[in-house]
């Protein structure tokens, strides 16, 4: 009996959409539409990227799932309810790293930990060690403004692990990083996703490391941005680097890359 | 065989005190410039002496001092508690902030025989309109600094659920303190002023009421004098508002590296 309730909580979905659009007012008149019609599941325990040309929407969809943004219409449940604000259980990286230039590195990571009154204490330890994890050990003490951009994003990765959210939504976290240190941090993140069975919905420019890291890659088409395909990543886990030079994995590159094409894409 | 920059400009900038010191006193020798239109350096510094000695200029400096500081903490803690109040609830900046500006645009100096009478001559009327002097400044710039938070802080905060009142103590309020500082800064400057103002307006002691008291007697020395103690003063405070700027506005100093070229 117990097995088959397990089973059930499993099959539900973690985030449901259906039929999302988003439109913004803006000052010179004519509406943006950035998104248009988007539905999609993301199940309890899977990692999907998001790909899709520059001004799309991807930001858009990660900010209405985290909470902190209005949808236009349509419906998205987290956990089957209704997501009407941000949830506790979520960590978010935004696009730009976002550090508090008053707090040091140390107390940037513990920013969630403060806002929802859980105990510094017992959280600095977690916290230095996923500083040590990203290559930090050494800076806890030292402010935003004597970081270089890298470092800065990876300090705000370090603060949305910091309070072990189910649900990790990162708006193109390796952006700002060098090609070995963005390898490292696929490679950690996938760790960390594969020890502490999160949920990871991850928006990425570059299509190799959206087939690298997911279940599924969803393909967003330029304005109004919509999903135009989800493609299954169906290659073996646990993953290290020298997949990237198997034949599946380039067909999976090319497949996506294609797809843009026939778009009128010129990247993603 | 070099020397470094900072030195070498404070040498010049005290030359050039020397050389304006000693060119004054020898055009009022050789030109014989009346002691009462414009007193010799040497006339000041022997009127500083004379002053300092007595105790006369002490006593007088510590009356104004007094009242300079309380009108600025008293003003400067009204505008910053306002521009809060104003800066958390956006209907108070539509029904009261029209009116706060109404009665900036009236000159202080015009209402300060108003609060001479109100207040009396003592130290209260001038600490009343130094502090309606330094309110403003602090008030504008607090007001300013609130709305100054970058759209994705707020966003970022409420994501990881912070309420309205966390996002303004750990995010709003910090951003807002650098803006605060330079409205501090400049009310402590007009601070002087306005204590100056309220003694010339009706007083029985400070510096005002001795420059009024030594302009009468066509003491010019005994005035210059003074004029060089309120400077003093206003240059202490100032460097003051800065020191306790740099220790609480930290982030802002400590890139010490400028921009090349800027
Ligand atoms: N606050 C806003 N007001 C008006 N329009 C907006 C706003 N935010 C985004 N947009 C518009 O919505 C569209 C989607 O923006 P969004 O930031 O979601 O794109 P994106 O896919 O994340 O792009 P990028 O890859 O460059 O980060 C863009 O055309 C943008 O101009
Ligand atoms: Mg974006």
């Amino acid at each position: 009996m117990a097995d088959g309730t397990a089973a059930l909580v499993q099959a539900a979905p973690l985030i449901a959409a259906r039929g999302l659009n988003k439109i913004y007012p803006t000052q010179s008149g004519a509406p943006v539409v950035a998104l248009q019609d988007v539905s999609f599941t993301l199940r309890q325990g899977e990692f999907v990227t998001v790909v899709g040309p520059s001004g799309c929407g991807k930001s858009t969809l990660l900010k209405i799932l985290a909470g902190i943004l209005r949808r236009s219409s349509g419906q998205v449940t987290l956990a089957g309810r209704e997501i009407d604000g941000p949830s506790r259980d979520v960590g978010v990286v935004f696009q730009a790293p976002v550090l508090l230039p008053w707090r040091n590195v140390l107390q940037n990571v513990l920013l969630p930990i403060d806002i929802q009154r859980l105990d510094r204490k017992a959280h600095t330890p977690r916290a230095r060690a996923l500083l040590e994890m990203v290559g930090l050990a050494g800076f806890a003490d030292k402010y935003p403004n004597e970081l270089s951009g890298g470092m800065q994003q990876r300090v705000g990765i370090t603060r949305a692990l910091v309070h072990d959210p189910a649900l990790l939504l990162m708006d193109e976290p390796f952006g700002a990083l060098d090609a070995m240190t963005r390898e490292a941090m696929n490679l950690e993140l996938l760790r960390i996703w594969g020890e502490a069975r999160k949920t990871v919905m991850l928006v990425t420019h570059s299509i190799p490391e959206a087939v690298f890291l997911a279940d599924r890659v969803i393909v967003m088409s330029p304005r109004p941005g919509r999903i135009t395909e989800v493609i299954e990543v169906d290659l073996p886990r646990p993953r290290d680097l020298s997949m990237i030079n198997s034949a599946g994995f380039g067909a999976y590159v090319a497949a996506i890359r294609a797809h843009f094409q026939s778009l009128g894409a010129l990247d993603a | 065989m070099t020397i470094p920059r900072g030195r070498l400009e404070l040498l010049l900038s005290i030359l050039l005190f020397v050389v304006f010191v000693l060119g004054w006193e020898a055009a009022c020798v050789l030109l014989e410039v009346p002691a009462i239109v414009v007193p010799a350096p040497s006339a000041v510094a022997v009127a500083m002496y004379a002053g300092l000695a007595s105790g006369e200029l002490v006593t007088h400096f510590w009356v104004t001092f007094a009242e300079v500081l309380l009108g600025f903490v008293f003003g400067a803690g009204a505008g910053f508690v306002l521009g809060v109040l104003v800066g958390l609830f956006p209907l108070m900046e539509r029904t009261v902030y029209p009116y706060i500006v109404a009665f900036q645009t009236l000159p202080k100096v015009a209402i300060a025989p108003i609060i001479v009478i109100w207040f009396g001559y003592g130290m209260e009327s001038k600490v009343v309109i130094t502090a309606t002097i330094a309110f403003f400044p602090v008030l504008a710039n607090t007001i300013v600094g609130l709305r100054a938070i970058p759209r994705e802080q707020v966003e970022l905060m409420v994501a990881f659920t912070a309420s309205r009142w966390q996002v303004f103590r750990m995010a709003r309020l910090p951003q807002a303190l650098p803006y605060v500082f330079v409205g501090l800064d400049v009310a402590i400057v007009l601070s002087v002023i306005g204590a100056i103002v309220g003694e010339f307006v009706g007083s029985q002691a400070g510096l005002g009421y001795l420059i009024l008291q030594r302009n009468f007697n066509l003491d010019m020395a005994g005035v210059f004098a003074i004029l060089i103690i309120l400077s003093l003063m206003g240059i202490g405070l100032h460097l003051a508002v800065n020191a306790v700027q740099r220790r609480v506005v930290f982030w802002m100093a400590s890139s010490t590296d400028r921009v090349m070229g800027a």
